[in-house]
């Protein structure tokens, strides 16, 4: 058997050498992988998957890409996911369901016949490392080239700009013959570039040189740098110096990429201190109650989006809309019942608020440990808030942070719209401004502040939701959060919503901007000392409120 | 007279019975004063609580498991739990409460460094015995405590082996939370790397805040610092919670393990089953055991967690390994030495085997670090670990490092004639007890 498995290999092994010979000739290439006829058939060639080693496996895949079928891609796709499985008794090569009492339905990989029903020890996934995940990645990419989706191609050729082979050359050459759309014929004629570069061929370093001219593709500088430090007894010096002036042009870009990035992070942290600090801004900035639970109300807001897919498995693309509400709800409620049970006992004595609030973030902590338990829970990313949206080749932004900055702007337009422009919002602001008053116009002070509370804790709960996304959710959630968001409203003006915007974003962007300079630990300390001397300047914070609540 | 014949077998039968109480009050009074303490000391509560609790349970549930083979030395098992609540000045309140109030015979016990540091005078002053189960970055060496986690030869370095061999890394970030276990290990890692030819230039060292939660700016380093042509590698020693938003910025930022593979020194199962493990396949870390290793040994250890958490979805990790090992070796050391004694049990501890949950034996080594196998894994989409490494025998656990100037020369050996936590084999003298307690 194991003699039989050796002579299989070799003969693939064969089989490649010459198809790796014949594609040293594009047109021989073209014709040969569409009609030569292969020693080994597919089917074969998936027999021998389950029980080979990792190097072993990596022969196998690339002569089953040496196919390009539907089937032979499917099957990479497959064992690239981890899709396929073989069953433990016969080596069969299987693709695996669900059915119902806990048992996997086995279904053949090519033939689709299936194999009868098996506990899911019995099945073994068909293990691969990274380094046959790269080599399926590209493998997959060879045949993606040729889609008619034009987003397939986009992406295959994404894919192959990471690791460029030599042998790649003739099908990228085939690809650009029929490419249209320029926004892959651009990283096409780069990954042609790059390689010519490293090729023997020096009639075509000059136009190659020119092309990579200001690429952003990080392996275009690679290729630029590899060319210039090469030996070179075959190529002029002005090539050289075209070589170094392409890579000064990329620089040059590179530190402009670099300087926008570091924006967008600063603005996606500030976005993220916004959110924390919105809720605070009504609890603490106009109520003036200085709420240690704060950052529970975020993790309760968390924590109901945990509960929220739970309900929902189904539809996880939208369970984030309707967590939202819900989060609101559920912080909101319990914000109520803490003013009304506890805080508003507590007017006017912030020393015992600070007490008692801290108390009660330490019940919520322990109530949330005791009900869903101590660990981390796991809280689903919408497919919709995956990946990046790529400005230009070198300088990409994530959905996640995005779709954060967007949100963490219309909450805080919706509360400002609030504040100015409802009844509730002109109560409120009376309140604040001078109780007895607002009390003697027929205002029920005491539901107003109710109201307030439950306002800044429901916001605090959709922060929550939206916070879910970026870190851990878990009993500490709110913890981390807490210092960061009295030091926004703080900085930015108590009682100042537009404060606690700029406030938000600027120590987001001073944060970043220290980050490369000086690494994170002592970013946050520069921060911080900055923020102290600052207050001691401006004890009132950026945007100062005047009003006789203040004065008081 | 009726009554007095009756009432005379009722009085003996009384007596007898009050006799019978006394006898077995006696006797419980007795088995109360006489049972082997086992003292637990695992944070319950707060930030540690997450890693620590499932220790506690597997402690209990050992004790459970020898109390049902009878006990040890005729004595049923007695585990005193307590909760230092992830606070470190109380981990030595603590022990000093279970050596000297509960009178404990063997504590097991904490998760991070500075918490065993905090233990460490204590156990000494007292004489007490800790048995610590988590990788850890070295350096130490106490009479009192069996380190039964890895040591650094045991988990970063064969981490690097593998990354610089079967991988072909070249160019390295050493990422990690700003305390002493990242901060001693990347200094072993970074020197280790030098002495393998890895140029200054090629060496990215960043240290983060505990609970760092915006990795923007590190991952979009990390990327541009891999983009340079040569293959980039990670090695993570973030603390365990920053992990999960680190791993989602990479995938996010469309890093994949394929192009910068990262490995990590304190992501396991555990930690895994908090989330989804999508984004992370193909990442690495570097282990004793794995839960995925297939062994008999594994399989029962499995089955015997499930059936005590009444849970089949709870995972098995590397440090219940450890505890695991810890356990089984005290408990043969107690039956081979026929004592609870401390300076009994350390004797007999020596040369120990216990079977690893993997295959092979575990054996303590008079440094008081275990020989235990390596084994480096890659992260599946289901949070549990494809074994890609195994070191081909098991690896000595070295208490100081020989790739630091300063512990190059240290040994340890509890045994005669060295008897000694950090003997330099060049002066041949005994460093003294403040270095081997890293004060």
């Amino acid at each position: 058997m194991r003699m039989v498995h050796g002579l299989l290999l070799w003969l693939i092994a064969c089989s490649i050498s010459q198809s790796v010979l014949a594609a040293t000739d594009v047109e021989a290439t073209v014709s040969q992988s569409s009609q030569a006829p292969s020693i080994m058939t597919l089917q074969s060639l998936i027999d021998t998957l389950p029980t080979a080693s990792y190097d072993e496996k990596s022969i196998l895949i690339r002569s089953i890409a040496e196919k390009s079928t539907d089937d032979s891609l499917a099957i990479l796709t497959a064992l690239l996911q981890g899709d396929l499985f073989y069953i433990k008794k016969t080596q069969q090569l299987v693709y695996r369901a669900p059915t119902e009492g806990k048992q996997y339905r086995a279904i053949a990989a090519l033939t689709g016949e299936i194999l009868g029903e098996y506990k899911n020890r019995k099945l073994k996934k068909v293990g691969i490392n990274n380094k046959l995940r790269g080599e399926l990645k590209n493998a997959i990419a060879l045949v993606q080239l040729k889609s008619p989706d034009s987003r397939v191609r986009q992406h295959a050729v994404d894919a192959l700009m990471g690791s460029l082979q030599p042998e790649y050359l003739p099908l990228i050459h085939q690809a650009l013959l029929v490419e249209k759309d320029n926004q892959i014929r651009e990283p096409l004629m780069v990954a042609k570039a790059v390689l010519d570069l490293s090729s023997k061929e020096t009639e075509l370093y000059r136009s190659a040189i020119n092309t990579l001219h200001g690429s952003l593709y990080p392996a275009a500088r690679i290729a630029l740098i590899k060319f210039i430090e090469a030996p070179h007894h075959h190529s002029s010096s002005v090539l050289i110096d075209q070589a170094k002036q392409a890579i000064a042009s990329i620089d040059q870009k590179v530190k402009l990429n670099n300087i926008a990035e570091n924006v967008y992070f600063g603005i996606a942290l500030g976005a993220v201190l916004l959110l924390a600090a919105i809720g605070l801004a009504i609890t603490f900035g106009v109520m003036g109650v200085i709420n240690m639970a704060h950052g529970e109300m975020i993790m309760l807001g968390a924590y109901t989006t945990f509960v929220v897919q739970q309900c929902m498995p189904n539809h996880l693309n939208y369970s984030l809309l309707v967590a939202i509400p819900a989060a609101f709800l559920v912080s909101g409620l319990v914000g109520v019942l803490i003013e009304r049970s506890v805080i508003r006992h507590l007017y006017g004595r912030t020393l015992e608020t600070l007490l008692a609030t801290f108390g009660i973030s330490l019940i919520l902590q322990q109530a949330v440990r005791s009900i869903f338990g101590p660990l981390n829970q796991d809280v689903n990313t919408p497919d919709w808030m995956a990946g990046t949206f790529s400005v230009n080749p070198g300088l990409a932004l994530t959905y996640n942070r995005l779709y954060i900055i967007l949100f963490s702007l219309l909450l805080l337009a919706a509360l400002a719209l609030v504040l100015k422009k409802t009844l509730f919002g002109l109560q409120m602001r009376a309140v604040t401004l001078n109780r007895p008053m607002a009390s003697s116009m027929g205002i029920k002070t005491g539901w107003v502040d109710a109201l307030t509370f439950g306002l800044g804790s429901g916001i605090a709960g959709i922060a929550g939701v939206a916070l879910s996304q970026l870190t851990n959710v878990g009993p500490n959630l709110g913890q981390a959060y807490i210092i960061d968001s009295f030091m926004v409203v703080v900085f930015g003006g108590v009682g100042n919503l537009w404060g606690t915007l700029v406030g938000a974003m600027s120590l987001g962007i001073a944060n970043k901007v220290f980050e490369p300079l000086a690494g994170a630990v002592l970013a946050k300390i520069i921060v911080l000392v900055a923020i102290i001397l600052f207050i001691q300047k401006r004890p009132r914070g950026l945007f100062a409120l005047k009003g006789r609540a203040v004065e008081g | 007279m009726v009554r007095s014949n009756s009432s005379k077998p009722l009085l003996k039968t009384l007596s007898k019975a009050v006799g019978i109480t006394a006898l077995s009050l006696g006797a419980a009074f007795v088995q109360a004063a006489d049972t082997i303490k086992v003292g637990v000391l695992h944070s319950l509560s707060g930030t540690m609580a997450i890693s620590e609790t499932t220790l506690k349970d597997t402690v209990l549930m050992m004790v459970e498991e020898q109390n049902k083979k009878g006990g040890l030395l005729g004595k049923k098992l007695e585990a005193v739990v307590v909760d230092p609540a992830s606070n470190w000045p109380l981990f030595a309140e603590k022990t000093r409460e279970l050596l000297e109030k509960d009178k404990v015979d063997v504590i097991f016990g904490c998760w991070t460094s500075v918490s065993r540091k905090s233990v460490l005078p204590v156990v000494e002053e007292l004489n007490g015995l800790l048995f610590y189960p988590v990788q850890y970055e070295g350096e130490e060496s106490s009479k009192n405590v069996f380190y039964t986690g890895a040591a650094p030869n045991q988990q970063a370095i064969p981490a690097v082996d593998y990354l610089m061999n079967e991988v072909g890394a070249k160019r390295w970030v050493l990422a990690g939370t700003d305390y002493v276990y990242p901060r001693t290990t990347n200094k072993i890692l970074e020197s280790y790397l030098k002495s393998k030819g890895v140029d200054a230039k090629d060496i990215m060292i960043s240290y983060t805040p505990f609970g760092h939660s915006d990795w923007q700016t590190i991952v979009s380093d990390i990327k541009k610092f891999g983009a340079s042509g040569k293959k980039t590698a990670v090695v993570s020693t973030i603390n365990g919670d920053a992990n999960v938003p680190f791993y989602k910025e990479l995938a996010n930022q469309g890093v994949s393990a394929e192009n910068i593979p990262v490995v990590a020194f304190s992501v396991g199962e555990e930690e895994l089953s908090g989330f989804d493990a999508k984004p992370l396949v193909g990442h690495l870390a570097a282990w004793n055991y794995f839960m995925s290793a297939e062994s008999d040994a594994n399989d029962a250890f499995i089955d015997q967690w499930h059936a005590y958490t009444k849970n089949e979805d709870r995972v098995t990790n590397d440090p219940m390994e450890a505890t695991y090992i810890g356990f089984e070796m005290w408990a043969k050391a107690v039956t081979k030495a026929k004592s609870v004694s401390v300076d009994d049990v350390r004797q007999a501890m020596y040369g120990m085997t216990v079977p690893n949950l993997t295959g092979g034996l575990a054996k303590m080594n008079t440094n008081h670090h275990l020989s235990k196998p390596v084994l480096i894994g890659e992260i599946q989409e289901d949070g549990q670990f494809d074994i890609v490494w195994k070191t081909q025998s098991e690896v000595k656990g070295d208490a100081w490092t020989d790739y630091l100037p300063e512990s190059k020369h240290l040994i340890s050996d509890w045994t005669a004639p060295i008897q000694c936590g950090n003997y330099n084999t060049v002066t041949k003298t005994c460093g003294g007890a403040q270095v081997a307690t890293g004060q």
